[in-house]
């Protein structure tokens, strides 16, 4: 956690977690959806659930999902907002097996038919850990670079993305591998410390046995 | 993460004949790679919005819920220094007057600074603003000050928590309390070594506070809640400049609240279920609240 994170954010309130954090995971949310979304049902867990609306959770996780940052102060508007945007949503409670506390699970529609179920949750102070995309462990915050790549379990794809890298001069912060089964779907997760060309990501997606090929990075947003 | 230990960081202080705030601030350029002047700016910048939303408190605002509002101006019109009513006195009326104000427009939706946390933003601006206003630090002193409490709140959040979902209102209120004791220790030109054992003091007068908002809302008791912080922050300050040591290391008081917040009762960390939240009076307010519809959007 930089000394921002703890002296910071400037947003607005009532809380962090609940209201900050929950921006932010309708914003990365949105990210990785790579459209612009259209219907959203979102599920509560835990204090999300139990204490969300006196805090906003719902008005914030919809502002983020609009585009909004933490600190626009047209957060408690958001729902109207919304209305004028065609984005139609749903909120329900649900628990969700060993969650954090402030989780949430949003499932996504957009414009252009894409769809993406994001599991995250607000870890405090107004940071956020993304846990599951679309049913598939992550776990990642979105502060750094992030490069999602979905491929075929099969020797080489973790060779060609790492070399990419270093052919770019992108240094690897962290990665993370998993699978569903031996040779069957497998999921690399890997944070950066400078931010990846487009064309590299593009070369990426157009290579045998990758595929998909997601890429966030908050900082180019601001 | 750069230390883990609040001990660490005096250990560096000595050896390298450097202020507390100085270790702090290289090893924000190190950890985010960028310049000095960089994270200078930024913490200016961070300044300047705990000034603005201190300066643009509403008098007559009421949060949604119609618990909290107005408290801070009553407050503001008690710390007048002619006021012979005053036990604390007109400053410590100062401190207290900006705990309220800015917990308040927090509960209200305004923009504020989370510090570090939005149901704590009041503590270090109360105990801040006052002493700026007061003219007994200038801007660049004030911003020194402030890497100090964000190194503390740095090794709190490392050790154990700074989310009351997590480790209960210890964690918030007490960490920001623990950063604002920091903070004023340096002001007050006290060393490194009394830096950390004011927030040790600090934070262990406040553990095993639970968070327990009535209604689930960051209103009651949160916006009261910033006033301890802030004025425990100053007499913890006082202990340590007058050579008062916590006899508990201060890292290990940091353990010490995160296994109080690990053990604490999940109906006491934010979830609105037990302590003050579960007062007859709380669940009259809780019903009346959700019968009442309450739109937060019309605010």
């Amino acid at each position: 956690m930089n000394i921002f994170d703890i002296l910071g954010p400037v947003m607005v309130g009532p809380s962090s977690s609940h209201t900050a954090g929950a921006v932010k995971i309708g914003l990365v949310a949105r990210e990785l959806l790579k459209d612009t979304p259209i219907d959203a049902t979102i599920f509560l867990h835990g204090s999300f659930a139990l204490t969300g609306s006196g805090h906003g959770t719902d008005r914030a996780i919809i502002a983020g999902l609009l585009g909004l940052q933490p600190d626009d102060i047209r957060i408690p508007q958001s729902f109207e907002l919304a209305g004028k945007q065609d984005l139609s949503f749903r909120f329900e409670n649900k628990n969700l097996k060993d969650a954090h506390p402030n989780t949430a699970l949003l499932v996504l529609k957009g414009k252009n038919g894409r769809e993406i179920e994001v599991q995250a949750s607000s870890i405090g102070g107004g940071r956020i850990m993304i846990h599951k995309l679309d049913g598939i462990d992550v776990n990642f915050t979105s502060e750094k670079p992030t490069l999602i790549v979905h491929n075929q379990d099969q020797p080489g794809h973790v060779a060609e993305v790492t070399s990419m890298l270093s052919h770019k001069s992108v240094n690897i912060a962290t990665m993370q591998l998993y699978r569903d089964k031996r040779g069957g779907y497998a999921v690399m997760v890997i944070e950066t410390d400078q931010s990846i060309p487009m064309e590299a990501i593009h070369w990426l997606e157009r290579l045998e046995g990758i595929i998909k090929v997601t890429y966030i990075n908050t900082e180019e947003k601001k | 993460m750069a230390f883990e230990s609040l001990q660490e960081i005096v250990t560096i202080c000595e050896k390298e004949h450097k202020s507390f705030y100085e270790i702090i601030l290289e090893s924000d350029c190190d950890e985010r790679k960028v310049t000095k002047e960089d994270s200078l700016k930024q913490m200016e910048n961070t300044w300047d919005a705990i000034l603005l939303a201190a300066s643009t408190y509403e008098k007559n605002l009421v949060s949604a819920s119609g618990l909290v509002g107005k408290d801070g101006y009553k407050m503001e019109l008690f710390a007048d220094k002619e006021n012979t009513k005053s036990l604390c006195g007109s400053y410590m009326n100062q401190v207290m007057t900006y705990a309220l104000q800015m917990g308040e427009s927090n509960a209200c939706m305004k923009r504020i600074v989370a510090a570090p946390t939005a149901g704590s933003c009041g503590v270090l601006p109360a105990v801040l603003v006052p002493y700026f206003i007061e003219k007994k630090a200038d801007t660049p002193k004030i911003i020194e000050a402030m890497y100090v409490s964000a190194g503390i709140g740095q090794i709190i959040a490392t050790r154990a928590s700074i989310s009351g979902a997590e480790g209960g209102c210890q964690a918030e209120i007490g960490s920001a309390s623990a950063m604002a004791a920091g903070a004023l220790v340096y002001l007050q030109g006290g060393d490194s070594e009394q830096i950390i054992h004011a927030a040790a003091i600090s934070l262990k007068s406040l553990l095993g506070l639970v968070c327990d908002p009535v209604a689930g809302l960051v209103e009651v008791p949160c916006v009261k809640r910033n006033v301890i912080g802030a004025v425990n922050a100053m007499s913890s300050c006082d202990m340590a400049m007058a050579g008062i040591i916590s006899r508990i290391p201060p890292d290990q008081v940091i353990d010490a609240m995160k296994e109080v917040g690990d053990k604490m009762d999940v109906s006491l960390r934010e979830t609105g279920k037990g302590g003050l939240a579960a007062t007859n009076e709380a669940q009259r307010i809780t019903e009346a609240i959700s019968h009442s519809q309450m739109d937060l959007s019309l605010k």
